[in-house]
């Protein structure tokens, strides 16, 4: 699947790289060469996940296998990503915004720019509802040159799509965790409102309830100051 | 916490005029010493007395803060300064025009090398304990020949951006010893607060950061500071405030009011005596969150050089207004600009030129403050005492092709240490 034209390509960049001293990420520029000449059809493009969530990671991957895209592969540390993306030859990566090594993504394709200005940031920047919404959604997205936009943008969209989806299933996750731990404090002032002062369950509550409405503060905040005060007079 | 008006009188805050859009300006930063006088203007008060609130947002990637700038979600953003002029250069994966009319003052970085590696610059170069930053080079081009001949891996260094003034610092001094970056050593991407971790973990033998990550990696007993950048170029500039210039040429008023405010929380940050407060609040979660004491040392410029208490004072180590540090100088672009050119970044153009002058823009400063340095905004660079540069050479911004050409090592160069 190598045509010729690649190899004469890919060499010219070598030749150039050596002669810059720069030595990175070879193969992609090839990679680039090789779709131009041969083209690809959709499902071929080869798709490169970094997330350091590994969850988050799996459901982008589900979502691009679920829309017929084969080659995906994801990686969750950026340690050793140049020789990954020389071997993978990836036509799209998404990463994460959160993702400290996106500086050395940059500096990776710094040194491959000189050349043929291979590698962009997004598809499209006419597009910008769509890099709006990937940023404030905090994905990213390297796109080889030469890709066609509409050949990327459905994989962009899934992509918010899911970091949208598991963001939402974080916070609603982190509501419910705390929602738990208000009760158990809830509980625990209970029990000591009941054992120091003789009082039943219900007056316990009520009078929990009772101070912070006086006070005009949750009551997970007023059953606290309860267990803590416990916690320094007993 | 302390209030502007307990530093500068009390006057009233007044309100930005209609039609600018809201006084919240929401500004991207990295968490390091450099971006103290942004942060002291949200939170002493400097931004409020202009009617202004600063929305702060700590990032993680010099990547990121460009594109969230790019993206339109943060207005203003502390940025590296090459920054600015690559963008204006259309390099990077994601440039997008934008301007840099204030520098948020000079100092911070420095270069520091693996305790290993500077042992064996000590045995091969006879080093003493205050060798200067150009005799730890050449001693470092030593120790690199001496691992070509014997078939060693070279070594790898870290710096933070390919459009930093770290990577062009690292650059300058390494080739200042001999040493050829793109082919006598590697440098690599490590984000700022993984560089001592890196660096203990055999990652890297070295990096150019700035504070407190230096110090952070000598007290750790990791490494030893061999260079800062006061030995390089005294006058380099660091980090700016960048902005959209659409957004810039849409909210004049706020722009001002902006670069007032910026200006009396820079004036504040050079007054040894706030440095305590200064310090303090640094120190927090929600800044750098880097031990208090370190960031003190660092203000002070009290460098520990490695952790058996070598000790080293830089003067004005940090420079957060004196002597017009924030006054945006198009010389200090096109400066950028030739070590672009040096490192193969891109190839010289008068079209080029011009727009690396334009990322700087010292005619919003002057609007804003009414004042600035009595030279002129691009003169020649490192021909006086206390301003040189540290091998001596002289930026003549007039022929930009021959400051290059004129440098033993550089991209065009057939350079570097003999295998």
């Amino acid at each position: 699947m190598v045509g010729k034209g690649c190899f004469s390509g890919g060499q010219r960049y070598v030749d150039v790289c050596s002669r810059l001293g720069f030595c990175a990420p070879v193969s992609l520029v090839t990679a680039v060469a090789m779709q131009h000449d041969i083209g690809m059809s959709h499902s071929d493009l080869t798709i490169l996940v970094i997330d350091e969530n590994a969850i988050r990671a799996s459901i982008i991957e589900e979502g691009l296998r679920e829309a017929g895209h084969g080659r995906v592969t994801v990686i969750h540390e950026v340690q050793g990503v140049a020789r990954i993306i020389e071997t993978l030859r990836p036509d799209v990566i998404v990463i994460d915004i959160e993702n400290p090594n996106r500086d050395m993504m940059e500096h990776l394709f710094q040194l491959t720019r000189t050349v043929s200005r291979p590698i962009a940031m997004f598809v499209d920047r006419s597009d910008t509802a769509l890099i709006e919404a990937a940023m404030e959604a905090g994905v990213s997205a390297y796109v080889v040159d030469g890709l066609k936009k509409e050949r990327v943008k459905s994989i962009l969209d899934m992509a918010v799509s899911r970091f949208n989806a598991f963001s939402r299933l974080q916070r609603e996750l982190a509501e419910a965790k705390s929602a738990l731990e208000e009760r158990k404090v809830v509980e625990r002032a209970k029990g000591i409102l009941m054992k120091m002062r003789g009082l039943s369950e219900e007056d316990a509550f009520a009078l929990l309830r009772q101070t912070a409405m006086n006070e005009k503060k949750k009551m997970s905040e007023i059953a606290q100051s309860v267990v803590t005060a416990a916690g320094l007079l007993m | 916490m302390l209030s502007a008006e307990n530093q500068t009188g009390s006057k009233g805050a007044p309100s930005v005029s209609k039609g600018e859009g809201p006084k919240v300006l929401r500004a991207g930063f990295i968490p390091l010493v450099d971006a103290s006088v942004l942060i002291a203007a949200a939170e002493f008060g400097f931004a409020a007395k202009e009617g202004l609130t600063l929305d702060l947002v700590k990032d993680v990637s010099w990547a990121n803060v460009r594109d969230r700038l790019a993206f339109r979600q943060f207005d203003i953003a502390h940025m590296l300064s090459p920054m600015p002029v690559a963008s204006m250069l259309g390099l990077g994966s994601n440039p997008s025009p934008t301007i840099a009319p204030f520098s948020l003052g000079k100092g911070g970085n420095a270069i520091t090398l693996s305790v290993q590696l500077f042992e064996r610059m000590r045995e091969v170069g006879e080093l003493s304990e205050t060798a200067t930053a150009l005799e730890n080079a050449k001693a470092l081009a030593k120790v690199v020949q001496t691992m070509k001949a014997g078939g060693e891996a070279l070594p790898t260094f870290g710096m933070t951006y390919p459009f930093s003034s770290h990577n062009y610092e690292f650059r300058y001094w390494l080739a200042a010893g001999g040493i050829d970056p793109d082919r006598d050593v590697k440098l690599v991407v490590v984000p700022p607060p993984l560089t001592s971790d890196a660096l203990a973990a055999g990652g890297i033998d070295g990096f150019c950061v700035g504070a407190p990550w230096n110090m952070v990696a000598s007290e750790r007993g990791l490494g030893r500071i061999v260079a800062a950048k006061q030995d390089i170029w005294p006058s380099a500039p660091e980090k700016v405030i960048g902005m959209r210039p659409d957004w810039a040429q849409s909210h004049p008023e706020i722009v001002s009011r902006l670069l007032v405010a910026l200006d009396a929380a820079a004036r504040w940050c050079d007054e040894a005596d706030n440095h305590d407060a200064l310090a303090e609040l640094l120190a927090d979660a929600r800044y750098i969150a880097a031990p208090v004491e370190i960031i003190r040392h660092v203000l002070a410029g009290e460098f520990s050089l490695d952790a058996k208490g070598n000790r080293r004072v830089i003067a004005d180590y940090f420079t957060f207004h004196r002597g017009f540090a924030n006054y945006p100088r198009p010389g200090h672009a096109l400066w950028i600009y030739s070590q672009m050119i040096r490192w193969g970044q891109l190839e010289f153009s008068e079209a080029g030129m011009r727009a690396a002058a334009t990322a700087y823009r010292p005619d919003l400063y002057r609007a804003a403050l009414g004042a600035g340095p009595a030279e002129s905004d691009i003169g020649i660079e490192g021909d006086r005492d206390g301003f040189r540069f540290m091998d001596g050479h002289v930026f003549d911004p007039s022929d930009i092709k021959a400051y290059v050409a004129n440098f033993p090592v550089g991209s065009a160069q057939a350079s570097g240490l003999d295998d």
